[in-house]
């Protein structure tokens, strides 16, 4: 039952997400509960393409900025129904990534991160500039999702089922011949062309999949905190995401959900050290990366296995 | 007609010719070696055939169709595999998984079903992983199923390697010094094991430099010396051919 897991560790998750509001004292619990769970949206989306697939992308946070903003314009401007806006966001996302990837995938290692870089802080520039559009840097407000998904308490159970459809579809995807693909391309790229496999489309797909996660996390996290600003898309937020799935685990779907969680806990300890807190925190960074160079879930189930 | 024809094929690197002029022609349902000596230009041709290098001139003909030029992925496609004589691993999977990569083009490339875990599709999976493990017992790595590849020996990945490129059905193998770093009784077991390979139908081209080995399995060999021919035949014509025996005994 753990050999799968898209069973044990799983159900585990499902019941963690079910019980937790039962110990959660007030809204602000519920509140960082929300955020780790879109987050882990996101960064296991992300972990498909860096963890897999091996491509990195420092300018992920655009996707997720541009699926908030088409909610959160076409909700209010244009008065759709967020599911649509929600949808053609994602669409208009997909078709991006998709027109971006080819030439930027065939980039590799350093030029790659400096191609995501750029196009991240384009779209960064394009949210902050396009004011009437956007608001500018002083961000616009979003309509609620609707008159019943108000308050952290209801938002709590859309995060959760969000996560753990997720889960499962990463979980599969891994596990078929796509995600073989991806691995066998990350492995050896020319071991896996010769076998038949056309890499570059290939890398293509999982940077579409993983911008079209981020886009819809970005259209509910919009809906939900009501307000959006550029910064969503920004430099710092993509460093974070990518963080997220380095710390957890590079290719552990789990380790990103792992990662997901500890990248949003961390700020709100570290606030007691008020001024330090990004100095703290990437110390904790640099010791994780010193000592658990694969990241937290595969170094803890290699010590199990040991054990 | 010839499986593989190749037709003044032409390689630079910079300053390097590494294949000059080259042509010969593969016969189906043969066993076809190329040999020379080291930097003759043996893995430039595999290069070229299997579509990792784009030739700087002439052509390559399979099954009757040009495919100079073309990808690996499309070669893969028409039935062209190959291993590496320099070992292409891919070492974040598991023994097993390599060699199902080999079968890529026999399952499903559609997203949703592998997205949705489709029984259909899983259950092509299961019985790709029973091929694979087929397979690797076939070449001789039965007991590495289980394993990872960064597990495995030198000599069970070379296998591993074959068992890979087999797992795509292929009409024509090329094997890149499939022996090399191998002792005699596991040289032995690779001659057997390619011999099991053209009698199941596959077309052979082996590059080699274990002269027994390649003496005794090729129908036809061919003699590299700085990207030319030097010499064409069986194993009998081109051992006594005279500059074959000069460029081997390394005489002026
Ligand atoms: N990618 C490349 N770039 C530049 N030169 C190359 C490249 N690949 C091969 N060469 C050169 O081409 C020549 C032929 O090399 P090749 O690897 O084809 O020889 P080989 O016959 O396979 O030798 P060996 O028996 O040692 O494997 C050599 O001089 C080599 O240095
Ligand atoms: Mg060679």
């Amino acid at each position: 039952m753990w050999g799968d897991p898209r069973k044990g560790p799983l159900l585990l998750v499902a019941m963690i997400v079910a019980a937790l509001p039962l110990v959660l004292p007030n809204t602000f619990y519920f509140d960082v509960a929300i955020r780790i769970y879109l987050n882990a949206v996101v960064a296991v989306g992300l972990n498909l393409l860096i963890g897999y697939a091996g491509q990195i992308s420092l300018g992920h946070a655009a996707f997720l900025g541009i699926g908030a903003y088409a909610s959160a314009i076409l909700t209010s401007r244009y008065g759709w129904p967020p599911v649509a806006a929600m949808l053609v966001g994602a669409l208009g996302v997909a078709v991006l990534a998709f027109v971006v990837a080819r030439p930027i995938l065939r980039l590799k290692g350093h030029y790659l991160a400096m191609a995501t870089l750029g196009m991240g802080i384009i779209v960064y520039i394009v949210l902050v500039t396009e004011s009437a559009w956007t608001g500018g840097p002083d961000g616009m407000a979003v309509p609620a999702f609707g008159a019943e998904l108000v308050g952290e308490r209801r938002w709590y159970w859309v995060a959760g089922a969000c996560l753990l459809a997720t889960i499962w579809i990463a979980c599969n995807l891994v596990d078929s011949p796509i995600g073989r693909a991806l691995q066998a391309l990350h492995g050896s790229e020319i071991a896996a062309q010769v076998a038949g496999i056309d890499t570059a489309r290939y890398k293509v797909k999982v940077f579409v999949i993983s911008a079209v996660f981020a886009s819809l996390t970005g259209s509910l996290l919009a809906h939900y905190v009501g307000f959006i600003t550029p910064q969503l898309s920004g430099f710092f937020h993509s460093i974070e995401l990518v963080t997220m799935v380095v710390v957890g685990g590079m290719a552990s779907t789990y380790g990103a959900v792992v990662g997901a969680a500890i990248l949003t806990v961390l700020p709100q300890l570290l606030s007691t050290f008020e001024g330090y807190e990004l100095v703290v925190f990437g110390l904790i960074l640099m010791l994780s990366m010193i000592f658990m160079p694969k990241g937290l879930v595969p170094n803890l189930a290699g010590w199990l296995r040991r054990s | 007609m010839a499986l593989l024809e190749v037709r003044d094929l032409d390689m630079v690197f910079g300053g390097v010719h590494a294949v000059q002029g080259l042509s010969f022609e593969v016969a189906p349902g043969t066993v076809y070696s190329v040999i020379g000596p080291n930097g003759a230009g043996k893995t430039t041709l595999f290069n070229m055939v299997s579509g990792i290098y784009k030739p700087t001139r002439g052509r390559i003909f399979f099954d009757g169709e040009d495919i100079t030029g073309k990808p690996p992925h499309a070669l893969a496609r028409r039935g062209l595999s190959r291993t590496f004589q320099n070992l292409q691993v891919c070492m974040n999977l598991g023994a097993i998984e390599n060699v199902m990569v080999g079968a890529h083009l026999k399952l499903s490339q559609r997203l949703l079903p592998a997205m949705l875990h489709a029984p259909w599709l899983a259950k092509a999976d299961d019985a790709c992983r029973e091929e694979a493990a087929r397979l690797m017992h076939f070449v001789g790595v039965g007991r590495y199923v289980h394993a990872h590849a960064s597990s495995l020996p030198y000599g069970a990945l070379k296998r591993m390697e074959i068992a890979r490129a087999l797992a795509a059905g292929p009409k024509l193998l090329l094997l890149d010094e499939p022996a090399a770093g191998l002792n005699n009784t596991e040289t032995r077991e690779i001659d057997t094991l390619i011999q099991k390979i053209a009698a199941s139908g596959v077309t052979v081209v082996l590059v080699e430099h274990d002269m027994k080995l390649v003496m005794g399995i090729s129908e036809r060999i061919l003699v590299l010396d700085y990207g030319k021919k030097l010499a064409e035949g069986s194993a009998a014509e081109v051992r006594s051919n005279p500059d074959v025996i000069v460029a081997y005994l390394g005489g002026a």
